[in-house]
This record gives structure tokens, sequence and C-alpha cells, in this order.
């Protein structure tokens, strides 16, 4: 355990060789288990994994192999009390991304109260004018938020991003809880660990809670709108459909049929209350966005603006997640809570601002610079981790375009143990946990997905970029 | 249900029939090619016509040849049917409707690629052949229990179990199509016996082999296989057999549904041709004539209830 122990926050042993208290319980059933049956249990979550197809398929890739997201056995594991304080701080900033949204579409208060430049919203792609003045049911712009987290000490939370448009991953939440049960159940009877199971149930709840005044329908139908069986994230989309009874959707079996958006089956055209999308705004309606879309439907934003359809999320959130945006949230926090944001933000620099460039320009090798648009790790720099060479080539596309950059110092991410060959290795992670907004309030799910880099040293938790994933435990205490 | 996962249920059945049928064709090629090393190649050749990619296979082959063909129908990605094509086939479509099945079902036919894809990773060797038929065979046979164990009898499965007949029937006919002059020339002659080696092979490409020792006495003849293949109702893989299950299955969705599309009724005069009618009205009509006639019938049944349920926009 002496791997960079002192150098990084380590989640189980601090900052020294002791055990925090959260991982009492499980450092002494690990101590008295036999390493080798638990590199057994490893290779058997594995074959689970497999046999029950959790696989994703990489962009890019020509050959149509399917590869898993390595799972690692060692839960993560956080005490109740530091989950009540994260949980009220995802709260304050989902609730506050609300009315950010709700503002933007409509009087624009913030912009006339000069609290963020009026440019960053009118030059910006993720802002959709189809969307101005319109209402969405029940009020709820973003029923689905991944709140991406990461920790650098004891008490240091840090927002890194706030997934607001189509967050995935809620699959390996739920997939990863199922699977640890089944491997290890006795450590369950153990240790009280607050369960994740009721995500699909509240997930429905908080849909059918969104549905138009006007549904056709007395219980809401509620669709799953997927891009189909070759998107990475496929499995996630057949999953939540499968556990909330919904219906799973492709552009192909939609139409718009006497104002409603209506699905094809077996007995003709029967119309649908709810679309939970895992298509980008972009691809969602040809008629009025990408023309060349053959994922969405045509129309349906009209049937949206009509009141007659909800889309979760709404179109649009966008806005609220943009990367130049995010350096704004404290201020969008208080603005709209007239409270201090509890969870702190990333020091951000904007490159677009002369001064920041500048600094920017004189830290390449010290800062992650991070493309406003993009996401999933693609195209960032992480100063400390690049070449000469590639530092050199980005700082050419930083002067470039420097108004698609920011930057951001590299934080010294907590570490958790993951399994090894030579048994325990502290390795970077971070946390996204998945909240449901409706108009009855916001549920959190205690936990969420952890990602963690399980390359020595690493910090580029992304699946797409060899990261892994544990079960998250939030203790029940 | 969804127009599409109705298809998708529909097509994922009929390519599972699909490999276990490609593999006992296999089997019964494979057996008449190791005792009559003089005709071989013409075995090999029906067997191909059987599975109906004979154009495709002279195309890329040429000579009928056993290694070729067996490659050909088991492993080539270029052959639409081969196993592994309709293997893949199968599970995309179950991964497509993945919400319409069970645990049990969608673990099934996930194994069923994982393994297949593994068996059929190399070339097979003689010696491996029945192993790897008795493989496929299983794994079909394992989706199939878990669908028969676990799925809601609604019109899911009557879906998955339409996809089924309409593809065994298909394929029981080609099987006597493709032999049928091995049963002509002995027609005429009231009582004479027939090639052992033919009819054995005809019987184990259907697994009726032990069936109709059972159900007949005395030498095989040529009006009691005929028979047995097409009007007997009691073999799981007779035409007789499967038209009745498939006129069960839409009667099934006629109920469900409270509508009775045109395809009941095609269905419906197709099954008319088994139903009172003797074999020697059969032969009259003339089994060539008769086999293709109910080949394309069944076809078209196929096409209209894709129609009639929308599986396309």
């Amino acid at each position: 355990m002496s791997e960079g122990a002192a150098k990084h926050f380590d989640e189980m042993t601090g900052r020294g060789d002791g055990v925090r208290s959260p991982y009492f319980a499980y450092r002494s059933w690990f101590e008295a288990e036999d390493p080798a049956r638990l590199k057994h249990k490893a290779a058997e979550a594995e074959t689970f994994f497999r046999r029950m197809g959790i696989t994703f398929n990489v962009y890019g890739e020509a050959d149509a192999t399917e590869r898993l997201i390595p799972f690692d056995v060692v839960p993560r594991i956080i005490s109740g009390r530091e989950w009540a304080r994260l949980s009220r701080g995802i709260e304050q900033r989902v609730t506050a991304i609300n009315a950010f949204l709700h503002d933007i579409y409509h009087r624009q208060e913030i912009l006339r109260a000069g609290r963020i430049p009026v440019e960053l919203i009118a030059g910006n792609d993720a802002f959709l004018p189809q969307m101005i003045g319109v209402k969405p049911p029940g009020g709820v712009y973003t029923h689905i938020v991944g709140t991406d987290l990461v920790r650098t000490g004891e008490n240091d939370f840090y927002v890194l991003e706030d997934n607001a448009r189509t967050p995935s991953g809620v699959s390996y939440m739920l997939e990863n809880r199922e699977t640890m049960l089944h491997m290890f159940p006795e450590l369950f009877s153990s240790v009280a660990v607050q369960p994740v199971s009721t995500y699909p149930r509240n997930l429905r709840r908080s849909l059918a809670a969104c549905a138009p005044a006007n549904r056709a329908n007395g219980t809401p139908t509620i669709a799953v709108l997927t891009p189909g069986i070759h998107n990475s994230a496929y499995y996630e989309h057949a999953f939540l459909a499968d556990q909330m009874g919904a219906e799973l959707v492709e552009g192909h079996d939609l139409r718009v049929v006497d104002g409603r958006v209506a699905m094809r089956t077996t007995r003709g055209y029967q119309p649908l209350d709810v679309i939970y999308r895992r298509v980008d705004d972009d691809f969602l309606d040809p008629l009025n966005f990408n023309p060349s879309s053959m994922l969405g439907v045509p129309g349906i934003l009209d049937v949206y603006r009509a009141g007659n359809i909800t889309i979760a999320n709404a179109p649009g959130t966008g806005i609220a997640d943009d990367k130049a945006i995010y350096s704004y949230m404290p201020e969008i926090v208080e603005f709209y809570t007239g409270e201090k944001a509890i969870l702190k933000n990333v020091p951000t620099w904007r490159c677009s601002e002369k001064d920041a460039l500048a600094h920017v320009l004189d830290n390449l090798d010290k800062l992650v610079v991070k493309e406003v648009h993009g996401s999933g790790g693609y195209g960032m720099l992480v100063g400390p981790a690049a070449s000469k060479k590639e530092i050199a080539a980005f700082r050419k596309k930083l002067k470039a375009r420097p108004g698609s950059y920011i930057a951001q110092p590299t934080l010294s991410l907590s570490t958790v143990p993951i399994l090894t060959k030579s048994g325990l290795a502290p390795r970077h992670v971070d946390l996204r946990p998945f909240v449901l907004v409706s108009p009855n309030g916001i549920k959190i799910t205690p936990g969420g997905l952890t990602r963690v880099a399980l390359k020595k040293g690493s910090l580029v938790v992304n699946s797409s970029q060899g990261g892994g994933t544990k079960d998250t435990w939030v203790l029940d205490e | 249900m969804l127009g599409k996962t109705a298809g998708g249920i529909f097509w994922m059945f009929r390519y599972l029939e699909r490999s276990e049928n490609t593999a006992r064709l296999v089997d019964a090629g494979f057996r008449i090619a190791l005792t009559r090393s003089a005709t071989a190649e013409k075995e090999w050749e029906s067997v191909v016509a059987t599975a109906g990619v004979r154009d495709a296979y002279i195309e890329r082959h040429g000579q009928f040849e056993a290694s070729a063909v067996i490659d050909f129908l088991l492993r080539d990605r270029t052959n639409s049917s081969s196993v592994l094509s309709v293997i893949a086939e199968a599970r995309d479509n179950g991964r497509m409707v993945r919400t319409a099945l069970t645990r049990e079902v969608w673990e099934a036919v996930n194994e069923c690629w994982m393994t297949l894809n593994e068996t059929l990773s190399r070339p097979v060797r003689d010696r491996d052949l029945p192993s790897v038929l008795a493989a496929i065979r299983q794994q079909s046979a394992l989706v199939r229990g878990a669908l028969h164990g676990t799925m809601l009898r609604n019109e899911i499965f009557d879906f998955a179990r339409l996809g089924t007949f309409l593809e065994r029937a298909d394929n029981t006919a080609r099987i006597l199509d493709v032999k049928y002059y091995v049963l002509l020339p002995s027609l005429s002659l009231v009582g004479s016996t027939i090639d052992n080696v033919q009819w054995e092979t005809i019987l184990r490409s259907v697994s009726a082999y032990q069936s109709y020792r059972w159900v007949t006495r005395g030498d095989p003849n040529p009006r009691d296989i005929a028979h047995f293949l097409i009007l007997d109702r009691r073999l799981p893989r007779s035409l007789a057999f499967c038209y009745a299950k498939i006129n069960d299955n839409l009667g099934y969705l006629e109920t469900d549904h409270g509508h009775r599309p045109h395809s009941h009724t095609m269905a419906d005069s197709c099954f008319h041709r088994f139903r009172n009618r003797s074999i020697d009205e059969v032969l009259d009509e003339g089994l060539h004539e008769f086999l293709s006639g109910f080949i394309a019938d069944n076809q078209a049944l196929g096409a209209q209830i894709e129609r009639d349920y929308r599986f396309h926009e």
C-alpha cells in the first residue's frame, strides 16, 4: 500500500497507513479472505458480465468486437455523513440548473443582471432558440442528471461536470451492485449498505410525474428512444426500458399521428406520453434540427411545443452543462438559490479571455485543457502527462481557436484500492451520482457510478480510454 | 407490442431454426459421403442446394468438395445462411428485442452466440465435426428450452413460434424437393424399396430416422416416407405439423387482437393442402409440383405476416 500513498488522498487509508472509518468493516473482512478466492471471484465477475451481454462497442473500431468495462471487486465506500453533505450539494446545484434553464429560455434575468455574459448564450450551439418560451410538461428540464464529482481530500469534493443532457452509466451502477451481491452475499449481511435497486422504479415514477397534463393514456406510456443496437450505450437503453417496463424504440418506430408522437405496434400506431431519449438534441428531429438525421422523429419538436409529449431531458439542456458555462456555476447557484454553492467548482481559466489565455499558454505543462464542446475524454490535453511534442501541437490548436477551450489545474484525485495480481493498489477515481428531478422533488440514488483509472498513476477514468468501474457503497448509519 | 419487436422475435427464431437445420443437413451429408465416395460430390451438391445457397457456393468454390462445403455452410461469413452468420443475426435480433425476452432466453441466445463463435473460430476438422454439429443443435435447443420454460404465452411467444415453423416447413419441403428424384422412380413400382442410404439420409435430415421406425413396419418405402414427412401430424418437422402450429399461433393472435388479417386466410388455405388429403393424391399432383408450390406459398405467407403485423415501416 505504499505506492504513492503520501501524495494523494486514499479513501481507504487517508494519507497514512491507517484505515479510514468507512472502510473498517470491509477491511477486516478483506484481510480474513483467501486472496486466491478473491482473484477467482474477479474472473467470475467477468464471465457474469459477458454472459449478460453487458458490453459496449468502441467508436471507430471497424471490427465488431464487443468490449467489457473492467470491473474491480473492491468497493468504494462513502460514509452516511459524507453522503448527506454531498447530496445536499448536488440537490442545490441541480435545482439551480433547472431554474437557470427555465430563465435562459424565458426572461433571461441572469443576463439582464449581468451575472453571465450575453455572448456566452447567444453564440453557443448548445442554446436552442427553438426552446425559447416553451414550457416543458411538469416544469422540469433535466429529469436525469449525472453530476461528476472528484475528491482531493477528507472534505474536498469538486464538481467536474454537470451532465445535464443524456448522462449514461446508471446501468453499471445497478449491475455492479447485483454482481457484488451475487459474489459476496455474506459481505452485505455484515456491512449495512444503502440499496440502489430502487432507481428504475424511481425513474419510472419521476418520468410519469412529468407526463403532459392532457396525456393520451391514463397511465402514461413511456418509451426509451435509442439510436439502436450499434450505439455504445445500447445495453443501458435496453436495460432501463426493461427494468422500467417501458417500450424501447428507435426513430423509425415512431411518427407523428394526429398531433401525438405514436409508435408502430402490431395493432397500428399508438400514442406515447413520455420519451426518455438517449439521442442527442441535434438528431432528435430532422425537420427542426439536423436534416440528415435518421435517428429522430420528424416533427417531434412541434408536438413538444404544443405540450403533447414529454421529452426527457428537454431539448436544449446542453446550455447548462456546457464547459464554457461551467465556470459560472457558483454565480448561477447563488443567483437562483440565494445560497453559496455547497460543492466546489474546479478553478477554470476561460481561454476566450486574454489574460486567462496568456496564463494557460505559460502553464500548459501543468494544466488540463479541455474542448468546450468535447466529451468522453477525447480532444483534451493532460499537461503533466503530455510530451513536449504533444504540448507544442496543442499550443497551436489553442492559439488558433482560444474560445473553444478552457483550462483547469490538474487535481490530485483521490485513490481507492483495486485488486491487482500483487494485492491492493491505489488507483484514481471519480464519482457520478444519478439525480432524478420531478415536480415532486429531487431524488438522488445513494452512491452512483465510480469510475477508476486502472493504469497506475493515470487520471483518465473514461471507459473509452481504459477505465474501469467499482461498486459504490453509501453506508447506512 | 412494437411491430419491429414482433419482427425481431420472428427472425431471431427463424435464424435459430436455420442454424439447427443446417447442422442436420451437414450431418446427413457427411454420413452419406463417408459411405459413398463415388457419389460424394453429388451428395454435397444436393446439401448445398437444399440449404438454398447453390449459386453463392459455386461462385465462391466451384467444386463440391467436402471441406469447402462444410466450411461454407458452417463458418463462412460471406454466406448469409452459414451457421456463424445466422447465429450472429439471431443474437443481434435478440439484442434488439431484449426488452421482450426473459433474462433466461436472452442469456441462452447470447451464450449460444459466444459458444459457437468460439467453436467455429477455426476450420472444423473431420474428426471434430460430429461434436461441433452436436454443439450447434444443442445451443439452439437451449434457447428453445428457455423460451418454453420462461416466456409468457402472449403475442411475443406467438411470433417466436411463427418464425420457427415457417422456417422449419421451408426446410423440410426443400429436403424433399431436392431428393424427390430418389423417391420418384420407384413410386410406380408398388412395394418396391428404395436405396437404403438415400432414404436414411432424408430421414436423418429431419431427425426422423427413429420415429419412422416406430410408426412403420417392414421395409421403408417411398410412399410412406413422403406421407410421414408431409402429412403425419405427429412428426414435429412434417409440413402438416408445422402448419397446424402456424394456424394455432395465428389463432391466438386473432383472439388477442380481435382481428383476422389476410395472412390468416393464406395460412388456412396452405394448411388445407394437408387436411383430409391422402399421400396418393399428393403424388398424383406431382411431388415436385406440390413441393415447389408449397415453398412459394410458405414464403408468401411469411411476407404477408410481416406486412399484417407491421414489422417494417
